[in-house]
């Protein structure tokens, strides 16, 4: 099975898969906290509207983790993903 | 393809799908967008193409067979060299120019790293769907509360459950295929709480009786939901959800006829996931800066308006499927040919259906858009639903904005819609746009008018080094 690095750790995931669903499947539903009330926060929609699931994808931030598919040794890092 | 575009067809859920597929069958030169990594929208949402053995969804799916009827239209399109499919390209806006539009995208096959294009075509189709509608509550921001479409979503597109013992809540008839695909997936589903009464339906049972597809596609999903025990609570709501890092619990209660928990009638539920959806919110963003007139659809949205062949108030611009009202995706893929159809009309073109053919899809537009109106009569947001907020409930998640914010920029600072609510509070200023709760901030301050999103000038976000790189393309990219 293929890998993602999230937050240093391997993930595995089923190619086809987007990270939240990679996430998901491991049992995560959230990987991110608020910067206001510090809540957690994780996939909501997972169509790509609603912004909840924001992580950071080798290096670049912002990304809607329902809607990047996983590759092979993609890195992801959380709690970096909602300073606009 | 040639730099000679005829139409640009945006979303290739099932009305675009229709769209692209009939326009290329009658000789135009068609590009067809989707942000996804595979056509099909969200109704036959489906992993990419590679990936389809290792994630098996064929069971999810209804209507298989027309949806690969399309694919092979579509096929037969670019085989042509009349169709191409730009898939993961994300259009952000659409703009005027000359006597055409420029389509301006996001291109994220190699994502995270993307690049912005820009497509010119004398006219476009715009099928952009919707998403869910959602109300909150307390603990709706919990993790392991999703939305209905976010549940669908995961199970159809990656082959993941979210959770292994789920309580859905909301209206409308989407509930039954999450309940059922969920289930099918072995998923524990406790309860479906629709709160809209089953007799809602009886006030307007004509477009029900000449809808008999509907009728066996419910009941289809009502023996599946049978087969696996699970009932439906009819006048119920999910009136909050409790929990820490993830939600451990739901209370559910019937409801009066207005919307209000009944006093004593709570029950509290054991869960560790939760799904929601209160009928859709039509995806307008495209269309909203062209000055599309807009109408009001049933289910208290404001929709594109358009006339007996998908065409808006604007020259060129036509829309299909429910960013013109919600009826399902029959509609959509009536909706998508009778565009195509018009299309091909109005540029002198013969067309592809004949007259017999096509006088019966407008007659089935016309059928399934009186059963999309009953639905959303049949299904309403309860007027009363914002009775189950605590003043500490967060109705925007972007900004953390609480109800009682929203309430006092009413009550204290005057606020008459979601768009002065917005500048009071900033609810809707966050990463989302207001897409999540716009509807919501909407029923809390004008309870007469249709919800229409506030305009945003670009439907996604794009870096400004994509945008840098744009600099040096020629007018229309080649591939
Ligand atoms: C998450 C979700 C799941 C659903 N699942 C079901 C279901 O299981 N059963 C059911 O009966 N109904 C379901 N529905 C209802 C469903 O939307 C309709 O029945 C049907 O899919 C509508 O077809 P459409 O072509 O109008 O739009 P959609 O199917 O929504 O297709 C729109 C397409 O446009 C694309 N798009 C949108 N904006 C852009 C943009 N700016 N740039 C590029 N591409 C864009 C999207 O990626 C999408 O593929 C679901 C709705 C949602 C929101
Ligand atoms: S879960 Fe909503 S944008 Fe990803």
């Amino acid at each position: 099975m293929s890998h993602i690095v999230v937050d240093g750790e391997p993930l595995p995931f089923t190619e086809g898969q987007t990270i939240a669903a990679a996430l998901v499947a491991a049992g995560r539903v959230a990987w991110r906290t608020t910067r206001i009330n510090q809540r957690p926060r994780g996939v909501f929609c997972g169509i790509g509207v609603c912004f909840d699931c924001l992580v950071t994808i080798d290096g670049i931030g912002g990304q809607r983790a329902c809607l990047v598919p996983a590759r092979p040794d993609m890195t992801v890092t959380t709690e970096e993903g909602d300073d606009e | 393809m040639s730099e000679l575009l005829d139409l640009v067809v945006v979303g290739a859920g099932p009305a675009g799908m229709a769209a692209a597929a009939a326009a290329a069958a009658g000789g135009l030169r068609v590009v067809l967008v989707d942000s996804g990594t595979a056509v099909g929208g969200q109704f036959w949402r489906h992993p990419p193409e590679h990936a389809r053995s290792a994630i098996p969804t064929k069971d999810l799916h209804h209507g298989l067979r027309q949806y690969r009827t399309l694919c092979d239209a579509l096929a037969a399109g670019q085989a042509a060299g009349r169709l191409e499919l730009r898939l993961a390209h994300h259009v952000w806006s659409v703009v005027r120019d000359g006597d055409g539009f420029a389509i301006h995208m996001v291109d994220r096959r190699d994502a995270p790293r993307e690049a912005a294009t820009i497509l010119r075509a004398p006219r476009i189709c715009v099928a952009t769907g919707a998403y869910d509608r959602q109300l909150p509550f307390p603990g709706w921001d919990l993790p392991g509360v999703l939305t209905i479409g976010g549940l669908q979503a995961l199970l159809k597109g990656g082959g993941v459950a979210a959770g292994s013992r789920v309580v859905l809540g909301g209206t409308g008839p989407f509930l039954l295929p999450v309940a059922a695909g969920l289930a099918a997936r072995g998923v524990q589903v406790v309860t479906v709480c629709e709160a809209a009464r089953p007799t809602g339906w009886l006030r307007h049972p004509g477009p029900l009786l000449r809808n008999p597809g509907k009728w066996l596609e419910a009941a289809g999903y009502a023996a599946a939901l049978a087969r696996h025990r699970i009932p439906i609570r009819p006048r119920t709501a999910i009136i909050s959800a409790e929990g820490g890092a993830r939600v451990t619990s739901v209370r559910i209660a019937s409801l009066t006829s207005d919307g209000r928990p009944r006093p004593a009638t709570e029950r509290r539920i054991d869960v560790d996931a939760v799904g929601v959806g209160w009928g859709f919110v039509p995806q307008l963003d495209l269309l909203i800066p062209l000055g599309c007139a807009l109408t009001t659809s049933a289910d208290g949205n404001s929709v594109i308006a358009v006339d007996g062949g998908q065409r808006t108030s604007v020259t060129g611009v036509y829309v299909a499927g429910e960013a013109c009202g919600v009826g399902g995706a029959a509609l959509a893929v009536s909706e998508g040919r009778l565009a195509a159809e018009s299309i091909l009309a109005d540029i002198g073109a013969p067309p592809v259906l004949g007259r017999q053919r096509l006088a019966a899809v407008r007659a089935a537009v016309a059928s399934q858009r009186a059963f999309g109106r009953a639905l959303g009569l049949a299904h309403p947001v309860p007027p009363a639903w914002s009775s189950w907020l605590t003043d500490d409930t967060v109705v925007c998640r972007c900004e953390e904005v609480s109800a009682a914010t929203v309430r006092s920029a009413c009550s204290d600072g005057g606020a008459q819609d979601h768009r002065q609510v917005k500048q009071l509070t900033r609810a809707g200023m966050g990463w989302c746009q207001g897409r999540m709760c716009g509807p919501a901030v909407h029923c809390l301050t004008s309870h007469e008018r249709a919800y229409t999103p506030a305009e945003r000038i670009v439907a996604t976000p794009v870096t400004l080094g994509a945008l840098a790189r744009l600099d040096e393309q020629p007018s229309t990219s080649h591939e």
